[in-house]
């Protein structure tokens, strides 16, 4: 069993755990995941970390709560404990010293970006970041970035906050007005990511991406998460999750994520009761 | 006491094929004490003991058989557990055609003695019927950490932890038992009962740690700085193989692991009281016909499916599988398309349609002394299915040979050991199960954990000297 230390809403859809696991608050790096199992007989859920404290020996995760597996995490409280939290699953992002990288956030997607961008600065390397989200509630981490980003940009779906519009015509704004990057970091969900390749490679602007796909043990057991990068098979969970956004099939992707949709559906029907 | 000289086994209970294929609950019911009686009458006690070279882990069988004649069956749990810890998994999964049983002298003529279901009465008579005495060992102070927690590590934490040793196991799952769990199902090895021998082993002081996947949330060096004296790693052959051939990533296809994971490990065959789904169409196919393949087959018609095709691309002679999984699947109504060898999942709209095969003609023995396939050009047609399953063998999991310096290993990932010892090419480290042979079976996982145990033992204690 595994301490939830605090909990903390940090909007209407989204909420952020530290949780005490000390395997993994040893070992992970910017990019690793975990798997959480909430309770006895519980779903297998990949999480990503969004950020940790090796002296603590405590992790962070923030994750959406959107299926029935997240609305049973959303119920418990600082205090209670999850039934597994096990990792960190998946290989570190493959990050380089270079002058200067542009982070893209959709969503709950800034949240692994948040460990990525900050090891980055910590490198020396300047960084900017653009959160997106439906509207202001649902831009999160802005503080947090802003603690190290050069240019924090917010886009918002209506407007509430930032920029109407979409992270990539911001991205495409930027460009367009001469600014280099030397690499983009894209993490959110998958028609983000796609949209942001079809924006840098034209312009052959490296773009890492990183995966979710549905997963069971994320050890490389199970072959689940299969996804076909430059047209051979990888398993996200161990040869990911960050590929290169050039190389990623993204409609196979998004045909894969509906797998269980009703079965989805189903699970959900079964909470609401 | 008088022998049975019957030519035949004394039968075996089971579950009529057509109620069983629609329920998750263990095919065969074992035998009752009467009939383990009259079943182990009929060993001839020879002098020689043919059956006992035919096991891996050394069991002394007629020894235990017996005392089962004699209706002295704690006498008989006794003589078996002294060489193998986990007789209940044994008695219902090991291959006993190849091994004791087919060395059996009944089996010249007629039936050999059911062996295997005598060793599954015992241990079920004991796990019945057994005040549990299981008295914790004197300790020595010396620590061994066992990567692993499937039957060859298992094995190996249950006799070193004999020996004194200070046992911890480190579990990737959040369940103990690696293949036993994960991999075979509820109706061939009920899960309480892998649990129940798993506990057997705890009790006697085996440390079970879940949740720590050595290689990523601690490595083999890691663990020898923290003063472990020595690492014995059992990971198995995890990587599941997939045809690579068009189609593969459509919905619908399963991997064997990731199809038997679901309903095994997170028992998806209750959906939607568990909360983890499996998806199984009305026609299935299941690719390869290894016991693997015939699990997943079975447990696809438990689901629901109409139809189970097992789509292999040898004959009937060369099925890999237990004769009797295969006979129980054939019962169950599984349908084998044999010499059919697969060339494209066919899709629609991003789902499994249909799986093309090439059919094939034998030609001369390959490496592996299997007539090899070749296939008969202009044959294809497609099977109809909605989805497929691949169970054509699983490799060792990259991890721990991609984290630990100094550890040497096949191409295809097995770790090199000293087949003697288990030893590896770095020091302290031993190995052994799937992860050294590649996809093989519990049984001579169970005899690699054992192996290396004794040498771990003699290296320790050497190392006091």
């Amino acid at each position: 069993m595994y301490k939830i230390v605090s909990k903390e809403i940090l909007n209407s859809a989204v909420e952020l755990m530290v949780i005490e696991a000390p395997f993994v608050a040893n070992k992970c790096e910017a990019g690793q995941f975990v798997i959480v199992r909430v309770d006895e007989d519980g779903e297998r859920v990949p999480l990503t970390i969004a950020d940790y404290d090796r002296e603590k020996k405590t992790v962070t995760i923030i994750y959406q709560v959107i299926g029935y597996s997240t609305g049973l995490l959303s119920k418990k409280q600082a205090g209670d404990y999850v039934q597994d939290f096990v990792g960190p699953l998946g290989q570190p992002a493959p990050l380089h010293k270079c002058d200067h990288v542009i982070g893209v956030a959709g969503g709950v997607g800034a949240a692994p970006l948040y460990p990525q961008l900050r090891k980055l600065h910590e490198m020396g390397v300047k960084v900017d970041v653009i959160i997106g989200g439906r509207s202001e509630e649902f831009v999160i981490l802005k503080e947090k970035f802003e603690a190290f980003c050069d240019h924090v940009y917010v886009t918002t779906d209506d407007g509430s906050a930032g920029i109407k519009g979409f992270v990539t015509t911001v991205l495409q704004d930027l460009i367009d007005k001469g600014e280099k990057f030397d690499e983009v970091i894209a993490i959110g969900p998958l028609i983000m990511m796609k949209n942001v390749v079809k924006v840098t490679k034209p312009l052959e602007i490296p773009t890492a991406v990183s995966l979710n796909p549905i997963m069971i043990d994320g050890t490389g057991m199970c072959g689940g998460c299969r996804v076909t990068v430059g047209g051979q098979t990888r398993f996200a969970c161990v040869d990911g999750p960050d590929f290169d956004g050039f190389l990623v099939d993204f409609d196979e992707c998004m045909k894969r994520q509906g797998m269980f949709r009703e079965e989805e559906h189903e699970c959900k029907l079964r909470a609401a009761q | 006491m008088e022998k049975n000289m019957s030519m035949t086994k004394v039968a075996m209970p089971e579950q009529e094929p057509d109620v069983r294929n629609k329920n998750f609950s263990e095919v065969a019911l074992g035998y009752t004490k009467e009939m383990a009686m009259e079943e182990a009458a009929r060993c001839l006690n020879c002098k020689h003991k043919p059956c006992m070279t035919g096991c891996p882990v050394n069991v002394p069988i007629p020894g235990f058989i017996e005392k089962v004649a004699a209706g002295d069956f704690e006498a008989a749990y006794e003589i078996i557990t002294s060489e193998n810890a986990l007789p209940a998994i044994c008695g219902r999964v090991c291959p006993q055609e190849n091994q004791c049983e087919g060395k059996c002298v009944r089996g010249i003529k007629g039936e050999p003695v059911a062996i295997g279901r005598l060793e599954r009465f015992v241990a079920d008579y004991h796990m019945a019927n057994a005040v549990s005495s299981e008295v914790q060992p004197q300790k020595n102070g010396k620590r061994v950490a066992v990567v692993g927690s499937g039957p060859a590590g298992i094995t190996c934490a249950g006799e070193l932890v004999k020996k004194g040793y200070e046992v911890t196991v480190f579990e990737a799952l959040h369940k103990a038992g690696g293949v036993l769990s994960y991999g075979i199902p509820e109706f061939r090895l009920p899960k309480d009962l892998v649990a129940r021998e798993i506990e057997t082993v705890e009790k006697l002081g085996v440390d079970i740690q879940t949740n720590v996947i050595v290689g990523r949330s601690v490595t083999i060096d890691e663990l020898i700085e923290q003063g472990y004296n020595a690492v014995f790693v059992g990971s198995g052959a995890g990587l599941p193989r997939f045809l690579n051939i068009p189609g593969e990533n459509l919905l619908g296809v399963y991997s064997a692991n990731e199809f038997l994971t679901r309903v095994n490990l997170m028992k998806a065959y209750k959906f939607p009281e568990t909360p983890t789904p499996v998806k199984v169409g009305k026609k299935v196919a299941v690719v390869g016909a290894g016991n693997v393949a015939m699990d997943a087959a079975r447990t696809a018609k438990r689901l629901g499916a109409e139809e189970v095709y097992i789509v292999y691309r040898r004959s009937e002679e060369e099925l890999p599988a237990r004769a009797e999984e295969v006979h129980h699947a054939k019962e169950e109504g599984i349908i084998f398309k044999l010499l059919n060898n697969p060339c494209e999942i066919h899709g629609e709209d991003g789902w499994v349609k249909g799986i093309e095969v090439v059919k094939q003609e034998l030609g001369e023995p390959d490496a592996s002394g299997r007539r090899s396939p070749k296939p008969i050009e202009g044959s294809n047609y497609v099977i109809d299915v909605d989805t497929v399953v691949i169970a054509i063998g699983q490799s060792p999991n990259p991890l721990i040979r991609q984290t630990t310096p100094g550890l040497d290993t096949q191409k295809w990932g097995g770790i090199i050991v000293d087949e003697d010892t288990m030893k590896t090419s770095k020091e302290g480290v031993y190995a052994g199960g799937d992860t050294v042979t590649g996809a093989a079976t519990v049984i001579l996982a169970m005899g690699a954990g054992k192996k290396a145990a004794k040498a771990i033992d003699e290296y320790l204690q050497g190392k006091t000297e």
